[in-house]
């Protein structure tokens, strides 16, 4: 065991990872400990842009961008985090391109602008151009331009480094314990601020645009130490996954003029969005969708999904603004989207819960305390600047804006505070997982387990629930926890053990699985990205708060999941009816 | 139906070299390699090991040699490999296999690294952005997709006999930002990319064009570098 000591970790190297590296980095002693290559993080498969009032080619200011991701979040939304977010947008966008990421631009030779979903003009009157892009792969060119300028500034990077522990000393962060997955070693790091910017969790679903590495472990090792997490029930669901894969197609193909059809060919969203029809948020549409499948209007042989039309867009428009998609469509589906309409369906995309924090990046211990030392940003934490739906492009902006303030709270906290004493054998914990699973013989498979688990949150948690679905899953996730119990890796090699890595995955995917659907199913009323059959109202007198859970162990070991709860910060905007 | 994929296995804690296994697995004929490798991993023998993550083409994980040619497995689609013979997958060339279809990046990345990636400017940053048309930045629109899954560089003959050759990748990283109108580091790029192991190594095979999972024209940067080296203009 090799012992290292850092005044700021950094877990994760996605978009928030790096874009809190670099701040942190200039300030003082900074490593980032990251279970892929930093370019491989799932920052850049996002695709349509990040949305900013920069006004470069209509009017456009940050109150409408707040007042728009308020209303998207179904009010559930932080307003003191969106204001903040949507007035730091601008200079974020700014920051980038001074970076050198190559946007889009004007005929003024501006960065150029385009639409989005739930992003209007004066508080609903008409769709605005807000979403500042590079082609359909703006997350790509993010990844990219934050790593060459981490590149540029050396920032200190451990790749394929699994962090499998947060280390707490007197309820202040101390450090963590990482796996090196080229040799099987355990590394301690001591710190005096540790920042979780780990990403998601949606390989709880079998239907989703997350990478295989997407399991939440950051919220899982948070879990386990006893802290809270905040809204888990709400899940995004994006509307235009390529059916029966979940490759993530952009609401950019909305954004610049694509249509969604049923099997009448009728553009179905006139129905239920009758002001900005296919840029709705994400949550209505993919409601609708999934409503026109039900209802016996989805397209193919078995009616399982309808079509995203782009067959009117110039064939020199598509390749222009949205290569990327058009290619998977042809390469996944065999689809040529200039001619033909692509096959689509909801795909689990986005966690709206995580770490809770506040304005500053702060990991909080309750409702009111924040963990000395303790920072998440990104989709790992819950400001919360999504409430019940995220808008499209605000991740991208939420990593950029959050990134960057995490980063600097890490690094100032770190300027005046004192390395904490590490506790008594520091891995001992991880010792016991890792080594509990590599010598494990049970007969039940990783993969069976997680296949399992996956198919219940498609059947039961996912764009419709309700109570008898939701205990469903329960059930089964029980089932699925004594199976676990019973798992057997087969690779007990110390290189490269991936084999031993998808256990410790399952692992945190399970549980989070288990505080989603507890909360989901507590939750009794729709809302945002949570849509309850049996509750299918919004219901402000008595949930408009915030859902905090918390793993609780009794005296012999049994655990159960409590659920208090977090009243919603409003400033300017009082509850509405949300319609579009 | 049935394919039979035929893997180089070596796990240099077991065995002192690499050989040949073959696995049979049911697949669709629209299922991609990654599949393939996942369905061995998952339900046959969990020691197999290699990188994956995003399953679309976009991370630049799995990058492997399928068939005898550099791909991503995660897209290229099992109806396009002549399924009714036998799949072949083996660890990209030129980089030392650490484990079954995993091979240690570092000096892929050490090559990136070295060449500036990263825009270099001077003077007073304005308070808004960069003003650049569409037309200059349509110019080094191609070298962006670059996803650092080294496919081209570990098609590429030259890097294989002489692991001291930058490689595509990391010229396709330099033009990136050599053609970028904003940038101001083409002097210091183009000194770097002028040394003995540099461009001039390359032997214009196209092995790498043939190989990038993203459509760049490997090949035509690297003319349009050298040029820029013979004429010092951009």
């Amino acid at each position: 065991m090799q012992v290292h000591q850092y005044d700021v970790i950094i877990v994760g190297a996605g978009g928030a990872g790096m874009r809190a590296a670099l701040e942190s980095s200039k300030r003082t002693r900074t490593a980032v400990l990251t279970k892929l290559y930093p370019t491989r993080s799932h920052t850049g498969a996002a695709q349509g842009g990040m949305c900013a009032a920069l006004a470069n080619v209509e009017e456009d200011n940050w109150e409408w961008h707040t007042f728009d991701t308020v209303k998207g979040g179904d009010f559930l939304v932080d307003q003191d985090a969106a204001e903040v977010m949507c007035r730091e947008a601008v200079d974020a966008v700014l920051d980038l391109e001074k970076m050198g990421l190559p946007f889009n631009r004007t005929a003024e030779g501006k960065i150029d602008q385009r639409f989005f979903g739930g992003h209007t003009r004066n508080h609903g009157e008409a769709v605005v151009r807000r979403s500042c892009f590079a082609a359909d792969r703006t997350g790509h060119m993010i990844l990219q331009t934050l790593y060459q300028q981490c590149i540029k500034q050396n920032v200190e990077f451990f790749n394929e480094f699994y962090v499998l522990d947060l280390l707490m000393t007197d309820g202040k962060a101390s450090g963590v314990v990482a796996y090196e997955l080229a040799t099987g070693e355990l590394h301690v790091f001591s710190a005096k601020s540790v920042i979780f910017a780990s990403g998601g969790f949606g390989k709880v679903f079998r239907t989703t645009s997350n990478a295989h590495t997407l399991t939440g472990d950051g919220m899982g090792i948070v879990w386990r130490k006893g802290l809270p997490l905040e809204d888990m029930e709400f899940f995004q669901f994006h509307p235009t996954g390529l059916a029966g894969l979940g490759v993530l197609l952009s609401e950019a193909a909305r954004g610049e003029g694509g249509i969604l059809r049923n099997k009448d060919n009728e553009r179905f969203m006139e129905r239920y969005a009758p002001t900005v029809k296919d840029l709705a948020p994400r949550d209505m549409v993919a409601r609708a969708m999934a409503n026109e499948v039900r209802e016996g209007r989805g397209c193919g042989p078995d009616g399982a999904y309808v079509m995203l039309d782009l067959t009117h867009l110039e064939p020199a428009h598509i390749d222009a603004k949205l290569p990327d998609i058009t290619e998977f469509a042809r390469t996944y589906l065999g689809v040529e989207p200039y001619t033909e309409q692509i096959p689509v369906f909801p795909t689990a995309h986005y966690a709206m819960g995580g770490i809770p924090t506040n304005i500053k990046g702060e990991a909080l211990a309750d409702n009111d305390n924040v963990i000395p030392g303790l920072y998440a940003a990104g989709e790992v934490a819950c400001v919360s600047v999504h409430g019940a739906n995220r808008l499209g492009t605000n991740s991208l902006l939420d990593i950029n804006v959050f990134g960057r303030r995490a980063g600097i709270a890490a690094a100032e906290y770190a300027a005046t505070a004192a390395f904490e004493e590490l506790p008594a054998n520091p891995e001992a914990y991880v010792v016991e997982l890792v080594e509990g699973l590599r010598n494990s013989t049970g007969e039940e498979r990783i993969a069976a387990i997680r296949s399992d688990l996956q198919a219940t949150m498609d059947l039961n948690a996912q764009v419709y629930r309700t109570e008898g679905s939701l205990k469903q899953a329960l059930v089964d996730i029980a089932a699925l926890k004594l199976r676990f119990g019973k798992v057997g890796v087969q690779d007990k090699g110390k290189r490269f053990n991936t084999d031993l890595l998808e256990a410790v995955e399952l692992g945190f995917l399970l549980d989070l699985a288990e505080v989603l659907v507890v909360s989901a199913l507590e939750r009794k009323e729709s809302r945002g990205g949570h849509f309850r059959e049996d509750y299918d109202k919004r219901d402000d007198v008595n949930f408009m708060r915030h859902t905090m859970a918390y793993r609780e162990v009794d005296a012999d070991g049994n655990e159960t999941i409590r659920l208090d709860y977090k009243p919603v910060v409003q400033t300017r905007y009082k509850p509405m009816e949300r319609k579009y | 139906m049935d394919v039979k994929v035929k893997i180089l296995r070596y796990n240099p804690e077991v065995v002192d070299e690499a050989e040949w296994k073959t696995y049979s697995v049911t697949l669709q004929p629209t299922d991609r390699v990654l599949d393939a490798l996942h369905k061995v991993k998952w339900e046959q023998d969990g020691t197999l090991t290699f990188r994956r993550s995003c399953a679309h083409g976009v991370c630049g994980s799995d990058a492997m040699r399928i068939n005898g040619r550099n791909r991503l497995a995660c897209k290229t689609l099992i109806k396009d490999l002549n399924p009714e013979k036998e799949i072949t997958v083996e660890p990209i060339k030129g980089l030392p296999v650490l484990k079954d279809l995993v091979v240690d990046m570092e000096p892929f990345f050490d090559a990136y690294r070295s060449v500036m990636p990263f825009l270099v400017t001077s003077g007073h940053e304005p308070t808004r952005e960069r003003i650049q048309s569409q037309a200059d930045r349509d110019r080094f629109d191609d070298t962006t997709k670059c996803i650092l899954c080294a496919a081209c560089t570990t098609s590429c003959p030259v890097f294989w006999s002489d692991g001291q050759y930058f490689g595509p990748q990391a010229i396709v990283g330099a033009h990136r930002f050599i053609f970028d109108s904003r940038d101001e580091g083409t002097e210091q790029r183009l000194e770097i990319l002028n040394d003995k192991e540099g461009v001039w190594r390359c032997r214009t095979t196209f092995n790498c064009t043939d190989a990038c999972p993203r459509g760049i024209e490997v090949t035509k940067a690297i003319q349009e570098v050298k040029r820029a080296l013979i004429f010092r203009r951009v």
